[in-house]
């Protein structure tokens, strides 16, 4: 085998992905060699504590039940300085651009921008555009950056699972992976599904009420909710044992990923979050987020049974259990 | 009344446990256990994604078969796909489970890396839908499968003859069941106590195919479907007949399975393709197990209509694939598993096709 190429497996957020950064790219580009990796960096500048974030957006198609590319990397970004606890401030933008790009769509695109940033309380204050020859691109790659600040003493990390917290995510899972499945060509599958795209910056600010027995959130975009949890479960050193039963998942998704052979697990979401939180104040948790426009579904998923080098497993549908692994290879390319 | 959607009915859990009750009452003080090969991938992945070994009690042990289709192609189809991949002008379309299969130095998604021109499509019907739509290059889907994917294949045959398309070529190598179940009813180091027969692929040939595994090996057979409550079931079935000593073909899949089998798919095989003796990675050449394109429809055959230069066969030294697929090795027996290989490196075919022994251990069983 060649082990000088890129595959799409390494845009995956699976496995393939974490070996990139592993070997290739933290290496290279880290001055702290920093482990561990979380979905903003916690900088301090002049005593004052920031989160810095970046993403790149090339989902296809663009436009998808229930958003496009441009919310997407609103959003996304947003979710990104959300999950470290910080309050979103201002994000830049970069274009890049396919000749032959339609000014109407990309019109349609800055609007939902706009949109998604004013509904988010977020500023785009700075931006680069670039065009490149037709058939060099794919009509529009969307690079968002953004910077938020953390106003509150809390340590919400990765890291932080403790071992008897309960696992909770705030509504129904695989909705946007699925929502874009189903809107690609030679599929169009009439599913129903809308993407669930939608800043979570809100929902977070009202979870900071649980201050210490908050330990982690973090959002399960590309490969899915089990990745992200497998991803925590090593950072944290604990077993995480999911409860297949009280998963919500919409019954289209369910149908989709059993036609094609998916799990939903592994599925994208874009305005979902998981939150650990300390048993005692779990309720408390699931009903603040069920009072939320974005938790109404929001559901006790799992905990954290022991102490471990970072396993997951899940009690299945019909009582039996089993192991939970990462995403390996790629299982829809280019989904945000 | 809820509504059937067809799905939860056939997951439901007290019904699994009540059916896991009886087995374990059925089999408590067996002194030996009882042995039962799952022959399909599906099932297999079945059973490791619900977990249903962990309801079973020690005396029934399940062993997974040989009917992962990617698992059983040999790695001579693969180095002929990648060789057809290189070529100008030519596009290969495939389910996704292939890409990732490794030949003998490369594999397909790595080709696609380097700029071949290589498609997922969900139905061969896409890729001749390509073909219309790319009149200047040759389309190639690559036919692997049994005897449920085939009448699809065939009828994309059918459809481009219709179509009068000039550009569409398949790379078959299908197989059928159930010859090898013969050759591993054969095996006295196996020792298979029954076989929970596949459910879609008997939906073609019909159930009538296992006969003469219960005449010539006494082995029971029970025709399963795909969900939980449908492989405990199967599961009991085999039980009962193995404690009686009897050995005949029951279908526990009766919702969708005949005895006879789907008359109007076996004749589009029959029109299509002419059986031939495969090459079953692990297992062997076994006489009449595969479909080739028949003579008629030569021109649609790649392997015929396209010349190509294939390099020489390399087997991936320590790789218990074939071991597997037989039920004589399990994944975690062998030495390569999980450590040279994995679903990000896979060394064996079993280890990447979605319905795998070692892929489905290595994500669910861990």
């Amino acid at each position: 085998m060649d082990n000088d190429i890129i595959l799409l497996g390494h845009g995956s957020g699976g496995k393939l992905s974490h070996q990139l950064l592993d070997d290739l790219i933290i290496p290279k580009l880290s001055q702290s060699l920093a482990k561990g990796q979380n979905d903003a960096a916690l900088l301090e500048i002049g005593g004052t504590k920031l989160a810095f974030t970046t993403d790149s957006y090339v989902v296809d198609p663009i436009f998808f039940p229930g958003g496009n590319i441009g919310d997407l990397a609103v959003n996304g970004t947003v979710n990104d300085l959300a999950m470290m606890g910080a309050r979103p401030l201002y994000l830049s933008v970069g274009f890049i651009l396919e000749e032959g790009f339609k000014k109407s769509e990309l019109a349609l695109i800055l609007s939902s921008m706009r949109s998604a940033a004013d509904s988010a309380g977020v500023t785009i204050v700075t931006g680069d555009t670039k065009v490149v020859p037709r058939g060099k691109g794919d009509r529009i790659f969307i690079n968002t950056s953004g910077i938020g600040v953390l106003e509150h003493g809390l340590r919400i990390d990765g890291a932080g699972g403790r071992v008897g917290d309960q696992v909770i995510v705030n509504g129904s899972i695989g909705d946007h992976g699925i929502a874009v499945l189903s809107a690609r060509e030679g599929l169009e599958i009439d599913s129903g599904i809308k993407s669930d795209s939608a800043a979570l910056n809100g929902l977070v600010e009202e979870l900071l009420v649980l201050g210490e027995a908050l330990h982690v959130l973090r959002d399960p975009t590309r490969g899915g909710v089990a990745t992200t949890l497998k991803e925590i479960a090593i950072q944290s050193g604990v077993t995480i044992l999911l409860d297949e039963e009280s998963l919500p998942i919409n019954p289209g998704v369910k149908g989709v990923c059993s036609i094609l052979g998916l799990d939903a697990l592994y599925v994208a979401n874009e305005g979902k979050l998981l939150a650990f939180v300390a048993p005692e104040r779990a309720a408390e948790a699931l009903a603040i987020m069920q009072r939320h426009p974005l938790g109404k579904d929001a559901a006790i998923i799992g905990s954290l049974t022991e102490s471990s080098e970072g396993r997951v497993q899940m009690k299945t549908s019909v009582g039996g259990v089993r192991g939970v692994e990462m995403l390996a290879g790629e299982q829809l390319p280019r989904i945000c | 009344m809820k509504p059937m959607n067809y799905l939860d009915q056939f997951r439901d859990k007290e019904l699994v446990a009540g059916l896991a009750k009886r087995i374990r009452t059925l089999t408590a003080g067996l002194e030996k256990p009882l042995t039962f090969m799952e022959v399909c991938g599906t099932h297999t992945m079945a059973i490791y994604q619900f977990g249903l070994r962990t309801l079973l009690p020690p005396e029934v042990r399940l062993i997974s078969g040989p009917g992962c289709p990617v698992c059983v192609t040999p790695n001579g189809y693969l180095d002929r796909a990648i060789a057809l991949c290189r070529l100008p002008d030519l596009i290969i379309t495939s389910f996704g489970d292939m890409l990732r299969v490794p030949g003998s130095s490369s594999s397909l998604m790595e080709e696609r890396a380097k700029g071949a021109d290589v498609r997922v499509v969900y139905s061969p019907l896409d890729a001749v839908q390509l073909a219309v739509k790319n009149p200047g290059k040759r389309v190639v889907f690559l036919g692997v499968g049994f005897e449920t994917t085939a009448p699809t294949v065939a009828g994309s045959i059918l459809a481009a003859q219709a179509l009068g398309l000039d550009n569409y070529f398949v790379l078959a190598s299908h197989k059928t069941m159930p010859q090898p179940m013969g050759i591993l009813s054969a095996d006295p180091e196996l020792a298979v106590d029954g076989y929970l027969c596949p459910a879609h692929v008997s939906a073609i040939i019909g159930a009538n195919a296992y006969r003469f595994l219960c005449e010539e090996y006494r082995v029971p057979c029970v025709v399963t479907g795909f969900e939980p409550t449908d492989v405990m079931q199967g599961v009991e079935m085999l039980v009962r007949q193995a404690l009686a000593g009897e050995s005949k073909v029951e279908i526990q899949y009766s919702r969708v399975v005949r005895w006879e089998g789907n008359a109007k798919a076996q004749a589009m095989l029959a029109q299509v393709f002419t059986p031939f003796d495969a090459d079953w990675r692990g297992i062997g050449t076994l006489p009449g197990s595969g479909l080739k394109i028949a003579e008629a429809y030569a021109a649609f055959d790649a392997e015929l209509a396209i010349p190509v230069g294939v390099e020489e066969l390399r087997e991936h030294p320590g790789c218990l694939c074939g071991e597997i697929l037989k039920g004589k090795v399990s994944p975690f027996n062998c030495p390569l598993f999980g450590r040279t290989c994995t679903p990000e490196s896979p060394v064996g075919a079993c280890m990447v096709s979605s319905e795998g022994t070692c892929a489905a251990a290595y994500k669910y069983a861990r």
